[in-house]
C-alpha cells in the first residue's frame, strides 16, 4: 500500500501522538474527576446552605478551570492529529472511527462548553439550583466525552462491528452497537474515567494536606479531605474492579499484550504471575532461556487473571509468534503468509475491476476473502515485529499496580484520622499525601502506556500496523512539529503549575 | 427512516450538515473578531476587561463548532480528513497553534504566576483571531481553487508542493476569502460586544468599528466572488466520476441552483443591512442580522463547492484524484447511523439557545467587574 516506509518518519509520527497524548492525559483525568468533587461540594454547599462549602466550591473551582483550559489546549490537536500524522489510518477507518469523535462533538463538547460558563460566571445571574444543576452537567459532559474517545480507543484495541470492503479497500462500519458495546471498550471507559476519580481525589488530599501542615484553612482543608477521601477510596476500589476487567478482555483478545506486560515468552498451564521482578535485557522471542533475572512470582495467579481459572493455559509470547498447534494457536508466521496473499489477491482484484475482466476479479476476490482475516500481518516484515516493547509494558504495569494498591490504603488512613478528628496532627500521613498525587501522575501516564505501548506494532490490532497508518511526510516535518509541541505545551504547562501554585498559596479566601 | 435514502441521498444530507456546521463555525468567530478588538476598540483596561469577559464567555462554544466541524468531516467525508490534514500538513499545524494558544489564553491572561505576562497572552489572543482565521479562509478558498495533491490506487495522498498547504495562502484568491473572514469576524465581533456590554464610550467606538470593518471586508469580498463566478471549476461526470476543468462552472451551479444565489444574495444583503443599522440608528440588536446572514453566506459557499457534481476538494495536480461527496464520503450504513445522531443536535442548539438567554438576560457592565465575582474573571 506504502511503496516506500521510512520507519524513522513512523517513530517520530508515533513518538508526537505519544507526547501529545500524554500531555492531554495530564490534565483531562484531574477534569473528570475534579467536576464530580465540585459537584459534591456543591451539593453540599445547596443542601446545607453553609456558605463554608461555596467558598470551597469555589476555591476548587478556580483550580478546575486552570486545568480545564490546557485540557482543551491540547485535546483539540488529538482529534486533527489522526488527520495530520495518521491519514491512512484516517481513510482505512474513518467509516467506524470518526463516528465516535463527531459523537463525543454533539452529545459531550457542548455540554461541556455551554454548562461551565453558567459554573464560572453564573453564581449571580441563574437560580442556586440551575447553578447546581450546571456544575453537574460538567461533570457528566466531561465523563460523556470520555466514554466516546474511549469507544474509539477501545475500537483500536479490539476492531468489532466491521468489515473490510475490497473495492473501496477500508474497513466500513456493520454495527454500531458493536463498537459502542464492546467490552473492551467499556472496560477502558470505566477504568480511565474511576482513575480520573481516584487522581482527583488524590489532588485534593494532597492540596489540603499542605494546609493542614501550614496550618492554614484548617476547616476548609479538613472538609475537603473528608469527601474526597471517601469519593478516593470507592474510585480506587473501582479502579481495581475494572482494572481486573480491562486485564482480562487484554488476554481474551490481546493475549500478545497480556504476554509482553508479563514478560511471559513459553506459555504454560497454571501461569503463576511475577509480583516484583527484573527482565534478562538480552531476551529476544525464540530463546530458550529464563526471561527473568530475578522474580516474586505468585503461582495461578496469572491463569487466574487472564482466564478466570487457575489451571487454564497462558500464551506467551513464543507460542504466539511461532505457532502452538497443541493449543491451537496460529503463530503470526503463519498469518504472515495468509497476509501477503491477502495483499497480492486484492492487488489482483482492483486490478481486474479496473480493467473490467469480471471473472479474473470474482477468483481474486475468493481467494482474498479466504485470507483476508489476516491481511494486516501481511505488512508485518518479520514475525517478531508483532511482539510489543516488553520491558517498557513490564514495568509500567507493575509501577500502575503497586500505586494502584496503595492509594486506597492511603486515603482509609486519612478517613480513619478524620473519624478520629486527628488528622491534622498526622504529619507523616499528611506529608505522605501531599507526595502521593505526583505518584497519582505517574500511575495514570503509566496506565496509559500500558494500554498503547502493549498494542504496538498495531494501529489497529491484528488490522492495521502503525507503519501502514501514517502519512506520508518527511521525517524533517515531522520531528519539528514534534518540538514544537515539546517546546508550547512545555510552556504552557510550567504556566498553568505556576498559576496553581499561587492559587493554592493566595487560599480560598482570595486576595 | 433514514436507512431507505439512497447513499447519493444521504451524502448530500451529510454536505449539507456539514456545511451547517462550518457555517454556525463562522459565525460564532465573533469571538475571534473581539480578541482583535482587543487591541482597536479597547481604549482602558476597564473596557478591555469587558471586552475579554464578554467573548470569554462564549470562546468554547466557537472552539467546540470548530471541533465538531473537524469530527463531523472525519465521520462523514472521512478521505477528506485523510487528504487535506494528512496533506496540507502546515496550514491545519499552524491553524491548530492558534487555537492551542488561545484556549488558554482567556484563562490564564490575568492569573499571578502566568509566566509569559498578559501581553503575551493578549497577542495570542490577536494571532488566533487574525492569522489562525487568515489560514481558515485561505484553505477554506482552497475548495474552488484546488490544491496540489495525488492520490494512489488506495487513497494514499501524496502532496506535491513542498509548502505542504501554505502555498494556499500566497494566492490572492484564497488569501482574500481569509482576509475577509478576519474583518467579517471583527465586524460580528462588535455588534456582539455592543448588544452584550453597556458601557458608554465602548458603545461608540464598537459601533464605527462595525462600519470601518465592513467598508475593509467588501473589497476582498468582491474580488473573492467575482473570481468565483468568472474562473472555471472541477466538474464531475455524474456517470464515470471523471473531474474535467469547465469553464464558468461556479456560475453555472448559481445560476442552477436558484435557492443557493438566493441564501448568497438574502446573506450579504443581512450582514450589510445589520451594520448599516448599527451605525446609524441606536439600535443594538445587529448580530442577530448579521449572524444569520454569515451563516447563508457561509451554506451558499459550501453548496456552490459540493452540490451540482462539483469537486469540492479539487486537485489540480492530478484532476482525477480530486474528491467529490460521492468518492469521499463513508458507507450507506455510517451515514445512515450518524443521521440518527444528528437529530439530537436541535436540542443540542436548543439548550445552548436556552442557556445563552439565561447568561445574557443581564447586560455585562463596569459593575459586573468588581466585588465578589472579579476574583474569577479573565
Amino acid at each position: 500500500m506504502l511503496e516506500q516506509i521510512d520507519m524513522s518518519m513512523v517513530n517520530w509520527a508515533r513518538g508526537q501522538f505519544a507526547l501529545t497524548a500524554m500531555f492531554h492525559w495530564i490534565f483531562v483525568p484531574l477534569t473528570l474527576g475534579l467536576s464530580f468533587l465540585l459537584a459534591f461540594f456543591e451539593s453540599l454547599y445547596v443542601k446545607t446552605g453553609n456558605e463554608q462549602w461555596k467558598r470551597i466550591t469555589k476555591f476548587w473551582m478556580r483550580l478546575f478551570a486552570v486545568n480545564f483550559a490546557i485540557g482543551i489546549a491540547t485535546g483539540i490537536i488529538l482529534e486533527f492529529e489522526f488527520g495530520t500524522n495518521w491519514s491512512n489510518y484516517s481513510w482505512m477507518v474513518g467509516d467506524i472511527f470518526g463516528a465516535p469523535l463527531a459523537i463525543e462533538g454533539i452529545f459531550a463538547f457542548f455540554i461541556e462548553a455551554t454548562f461551565f460558563a453558567v459554573m464560572f460566571f453564573g453564581w449571580d445571574r441563574v437560580s442556586k439550583k440551575f447553578h447546581l444543576f450546571s456544575t453537574w452537567m460538567v461533570a457528566v459532559g466531561s465523563n460523556l466525552s470520555a466514554l466516546w474517545i474511549l469507544v474509539a480507543n477501545g475500537w483500536m484495541q479490539n476492531p468489532v462491528g466491521m468489515k473490510f470492503n475490497p473495492d473501496t479497500a477500508r474497513f466500513e462500519m456493520e454495527n454500531f452497537w458493536e463498537v459502542l458495546g464492546s467490552p473492551v471498550a467499556i472496560g477502558h471507559f470505566t477504568h480511565a474515567t474511576s482513575s480520573g476519580f481516584l487522581l482527583a481525589s488524590l489532588f485534593v488530599v494532597s492540596i489540603s494536606s499542605w494546609f493542614l501542615l501550614k496550618n492554614r484553612h484548617i476547616e476548609m482543608a479538613k472538609r475537603s479531605i473528608m469527601v474526597a477521601a471517601v469519593f478516593g477510596l470507592i474510585s480506587s476500589a473501582y479502579v481495581a474492579f475494572t482494572g481486573d476487567e480491562t486485564a482480562y478482555t487484554a488476554a481474551q483478545v490481546q493475549p500478545m499484550k497480556l504476554a509482553a506486560i508479563e514478560g511471559l515468552y513459553q506459555g504454560e498451564e497454571g501461569s503463576s504471575l511475577a509480583a516484583v521482578g527484573l527482565l534478562r535485557p538480552d531476551m529476544q522471542p525464540g530463546d530458550d532461556k529464563d526471561p527473568y533475572i530475578f522474580a516474586i512470582k505468585i503461582p495461578y495467579l496469572l491463569s487466574l487473571l487472564a482466564n478466570r481459572d487457575p489451571n487454564s493455559f497462558v500464551p506467551g509470547i513464543n507460542d504466539l509468534v511461532y505457532g502452538n498447534p497443541e493449543q491451537n494457536i496460529v503463530g503470526v508466521n503463519a498469518r504472515m503468509i495468509e497476509g501477503k496473499t491477502a495483499i497480492e489477491q486484492l492487488a489482483l482484484y482492483k486490478n481486474a475491476r479496473g480493467n473490467g475482466d469480471e471473472a479474473t476479479a470474482a477468483a481474486a476476490l475468493s481467494r482474498f476473502e479466504a485470507v483476508s482475516a489476516n491481511l494486516g500481518y501481511g505488512y508485518l516484515s518479520s514475525p517478531e515485529q508483532a511482539v510489543p516493547p516488553v520491558a517498557l509494558n513490564f514495568y509500567s504495569f507493575r509501577i500502575m499496580v503497586a500505586l494502584g494498591t496503595f492509594f486506597p490504603l492511603l486515603f482509609l488512613a486519612y478517613l480513619f484520622f478524620t473519624y478520629r478528628g486527628t488528622i491534622a496532627k498526622q504529619k507523616w500521613l499528611l506529608m505522605a499525601g501531599v507526595v502521593s498525587l505526583f505518584l497519582g501522575y505517574i500511575a495514570q501516564e503509566a496506565g496509559w502506556i500500558v494500554a498503547e505501548v502493549g498494542r504496538q506494532p498495531w494501529a489497529i490490532q491484528g488490522l492495521l500496523p502503525v507503519h501502514v497508518a501514517t502519512s506520508n511526510l518527511t521525517t524533517a516535518t515531522v520531528q519539528t512539529t514534534f518540538f514544537m509541541f515539546l517546546g508550547l505545551f512545555t510552556l504552557l504547562l510550567i504556566a498553568e503549575i505556576r498559576i496553581m501554585l499561587k492559587q493554592i498559596h493566595i487560599g480560598p479566601e482570595g486576595k | 427512516m433514514f436507512g431507505n435514502l439512497a447513499h447519493s441521498q444521504l451524502q448530500q444530507l451529510w454536505w449539507i450538515i456539514v456545511a451547517t456546521v462550518g457555517s454556525l463555525f463562522l459565525f460564532m468567530t465573533f469571538v475571534q473578531g473581539g480578541q482583535t478588538l482587543l487591541a482597536t476598540a479597547a481604549r482602558t483596561e476597564e473596557e478591555k476587561s469587558l471586552i475579554i469577559n464578554s467573548i470569554g464567555r462564549k470562546w468554547e462554544l466557537t472552539f467546540t463548532t470548530l471541533v465538531l466541524f473537524g469530527g463531523a468531516f472525519f465521520a462523514a467525508f472521512p478521505l477528506f480528513y485523510a487528504t487535506s490534514f494528512g496533506g496540507a500538513y502546515w496550514v491545519w499545524i499552524l491553524i491548530l497553534f492558534t487555537f492551542i494558544v488561545q484556549a488558554v489564553s482567556f484563562e490564564y491572561r490575568r492569573k499571578p504566576g502566568n509566566l509569559l505576562g498578559t501581553k503575551t497572552y493578549d497577542a495570542f489572543l490577536f494571532i488566533n483571531g487574525s492569522v489562525g482565521l487568515l489560514l481558515i479562509g485561505a484553505a477554506v478558498a482552497t475548495f474552488f481553487s484546488g490544491s496540489n495533491f495525488q492520490l494512489s490506487a488506495y487513497n494514499s495522498v501524496t502532496w506535491q508542493h513542498p509548502l505542504r498547504g501554505l502555498e494556499a495562502a500566497f494566492s490572492l484568491f484564497n488569501l482574500s476569502l481569509g482576509i475577509f473572514l478576519a474583518f467579517l469576524a471583527r465586524i460580528l465581533g462588535a455588534m456582539y460586544l455592543l448588544n452584550h456590554i453597556h458601557h458608554d464610550s465602548l458603545e461608540e467606538r464598537l459601533r464605527k468599528a462595525a462600519f470601518n470593518n465592513l467598508l475593509c471586508a467588501l473589497p476582498f469580498l468582491l474580488y473573492f466572488l467575482a473570481r468565483l463566478l468568472v474562473m472555471g471549476g472541477y466538474a464531475v461526470e455524474p456517470q464515470t466520476g471523471a473531474v474535467a476543468l469547465v469553464a464558468g462552472k461556479y456560475l453555472s451551479n448559481l445560476l442552477a441552483m436558484p435557492l443557493v444565489l438566493i441564501l448568497l444574495l438574502a446573506g450579504l444583503v443581512l450582514v450589510v443591512a445589520a451594520v448599516a443599522l448599527t451605525r446609524f440608528t441606536p439600535r443594538r440588536s445587529g448580530i442577530w442580522l448579521a449572524g444569520p446572514g454569515t451563516v447563508f453566506v457561509g451554506l451558499s459557499l459550501f453548496f456552490l463547492a459540493g452540490f451540482n457534481h462539483t469537486a469540492f476538494y479539487p486537485s489540480k495536480f492530478d484532476l482525477q484524484s480530486s474528491l467529490t461527496i460521492a468518492n469521499a464520503s463513508s458507507s450507506h450504513y455510517t451515514l445512515t447511523a450518524m443521521s440518527y445522531v444528528a437529530i439530537a443536535v436541535p436540542f443540542v442548539l436548543a439548550y445552548i439557545a436556552y442557556v445563552w438567554r439565561l447568561m445574557d438576560a443581564r447586560k455585562l457592565t463596569v459593575d459586573d467587574l468588581q466585588g465578589e465575582e472579579a476574583e474569577d474573571l479573565y
